[in-house]
């Protein structure tokens, strides 16, 4: 579904990321993983168009939409939430997931319909299915860090996209929070059939719920493979345990 | 938050104030209606500003050109044509729309205050243009005595067209605001990168609020023709934007009526004050610092929140 080769991008002179390669199948769920600094982060910005790559190349459904903007690769069915909370402060939880739904149904240039009366239930459903139904008034900017990254997913889940991207869903949150999230990832894998990337530190939770890992180091691919191809790699475990390449 | 919290006390200080402003000239002397017509057109500058500068979070620092260019439009339309004056009005918002566009297709692609500079640079070109052509425009002097349609042209001709241009205007902008079009525009001012991931396109969403908001400056240039019948190049010199900015910050940048608020205070301060000292601007600014200080949501931003705030306290103790 998602193919990704040999993708670079440097930023004066640092090889952020250098030679990624990666593959996504349908219903999959893919963690990426490496140390601090690996450039997954960079890695997810390039596919998804925040950045532009240098070199390589990125195919989605066999459709080449490297270095598209990100406006485009969201409406061909690429959703994302960020590591570092990324919402619309000043609106409420329930208008941060109603926009995401007006903009996929390009309503956004609609000047004279009330907004308040569009895609209502549509939103409702997604807050029910997250769990943040019995905050949906709230300002987002007055929420606990752990509701804003629910709230991420819940935005990106409103371009009721083919391929999810989670960047680090669960950073920063408390234990409780942690494996809510958990299973609500499962369950948009299992119920809704999403195919969804994501990359964690976490590693209980990459060998608990990822079909397929990537392990990226300085930039690059090391290696693509099962949990247990992953587990048993020699050089994974030089790069995690102290290594030539230790963090 | 932008929604109206005031809920049913708003609408009934509302609709007194909009039967006040109707019967005004009933009681009012005529120095006044003029003094409220003029705030009613500014108000609806400063509200119109407040599109992209509030709502779309864009710098738009250079808003008194687009109110300059409407009113020259007009102003030429109906001088120069031969043509009937009421096709002036339409020209002249067309006029200002039609240069949001071209300074708004040159400034987009710079974000933040790169884009705010490059709007005064640009704009101060348009600003030496109508001071300096003085075959066309009349340089600094601008034009007198434009003729304005019989209908409109008794002062209390002039109030009405006023305020009936300013209250469908405002309905418009604030429809515009609750619409689609109005959330996606608060989500870009929130978080652009964000809103480009869920399929907006951001700087098309931006050109398009500026051209709004340069047709509504331009409305608001026009119907100063109808009131004052005259134009000069101070109309889009750059102070004037800054004092429209004051506005916005003054009465409110995340409040609808906020603008309006700021216009009446600030005229008012300018032609009272000002009877008593040629330093009006002093008390200007103190009220400025006391306002960031500490209100720094404006004056109705402050009432808004603090509103918001019982009414939450409100729903806490009955639950």
């Amino acid at each position: 579904m998602l193919d990704v080769k040999s993708l670079s991008k440097s930023f004066g002179g640092f090889a952020a990321v250098n030679g990624a390669n990666l593959e996504v199948e349908k219903g999959e769920i893919v963690a990426v993983i490496g140390p601090n600094g690996a450039g997954k982060t960079t890695l997810f910005n390039l596919i998804t168009g925040v950045l532009k790559p240098e070199n390589g190349k990125v195919l989605f459904k066999g459709e080449d939409i490297t270095g598209l903007p990100s406006y485009e690769v969201c409406r061909r069915g690429i959703s994302r939430s960020f590591q570092v909370v990324n919402v619309f402060q000043r609106l409420s939880i329930f208008e941060n997931v109603q926009i995401s739904i007006l903009s996929r149904e390009r309503r956004t240039w609609n000047l004279f319909t009330p907004s308040a009366k569009l895609a209502v239930e549509e939103t409702i459903g997604i807050l029910e299915s997250v769990g943040l139904m019995g905050k949906k008034d709230r300002t987002t900017g007055l929420i606990s860090h752990g509701d804003r990254k629910v709230l991420e997913i819940a935005m990106a889940l409103g371009g009721d996209p083919e391929l999810l991207i989670l960047d680090e869903p669960t950073a920063g949150m408390a234990p409780e929070e942690t494996s809510r999230c958990i299973e609500l990832i499962k369950d948009l894998s299992g119920k809704r059939g999403l195919t969804i990337l994501f990359c964690e530190h976490d590693m209980e939770i990459v060998f608990g719920i990822a079909n397929r890992i990537m392990v990226m180091v300085r930039g690059g691919t090391i290696i693509q493979g099962s949990c247990d191809e992953v587990r048993s790699n020699q050089a994974v475990q030089e790069a995690y345990l102290g290594g030539s390449d230790a963090c | 938050m932008t929604k109206n919290t005031l809920g049913g006390k708003g609408r009934i200080v509302g609709g007194a104030l909009l039967i006040l402003l109707f019967l005004s000239p009933l009681f009012l002397p005529r120095f006044y209606i003029y003094l409220v017509s003029i705030i009613l057109l500014t108000g609806l500058l400063a509200t119109s500003l407040n599109l992209p500068l509030g709502y779309g979070g864009i710098f738009q620092f250079h808003h008194a050109v687009f109110y300059g260019v409407g009113a020259y439009g007009a102003a030429l339309m109906i001088t120069k044509s031969g043509l009937s004056p009421w096709f002036g009005f339409v020209v002249g918002p067309l006029t200002a729309a039609f240069l949001s566009l071209i300074m708004g297709l040159i400034c987009i692609r710079l974000s933040k205050l790169y884009f705010g500079m490059l709007q005064i640079s640009l704009g101060s070109l348009v600003w030496i243009i109508a001071y300096r052509w003085y075959s066309f425009t009349g340089g600094d002097n601008g034009l007198h005595g434009i003729p304005v349609p019989n209908a409109i042209s008794s002062p209390n001709g002039a109030y009405y067209f006023t305020l009936l241009v300013t209250l469908l205007s405002l309905w418009t902008l604030h429809k515009i605001i609750d619409s689609p079009f109005g959330s996606a525009l608060q989500g870009i001012r929130d978080n652009p990168v964000r809103s480009a991931m869920i399929g907006i396109n951001v700087k098309l969403h931006q050109l398009v609020v500026l051209v709004i908001a340069g047709f509504f400056a331009g409305v608001a240039g026009s119907l100063f023709i109808v009131v004052d019948t005259a134009v000069f190049p101070d109309m889009l010199f750059w102070t004037l934007s800054l004092e429209v900015l004051i506005m916005c910050l003054l009465g409110g940048w995340f409040t609808f009526l906020g603008p309006m608020l700021g216009a009446a205070i600030i005229i008012s301060m300018r032609t009272f004050v000002s009877g008593f000292t040629d330093y009006w601007t002093l008390p200007l600014g103190i009220l400025m610092m006391l306002v960031i200080f500490f209100l720094p949501n404006g004056i109705l931003g402050y009432i808004e929140e603090k509103l918001h705030r019982n009414l939450i306290e409100q729903t806490i103790k009955e639950s």
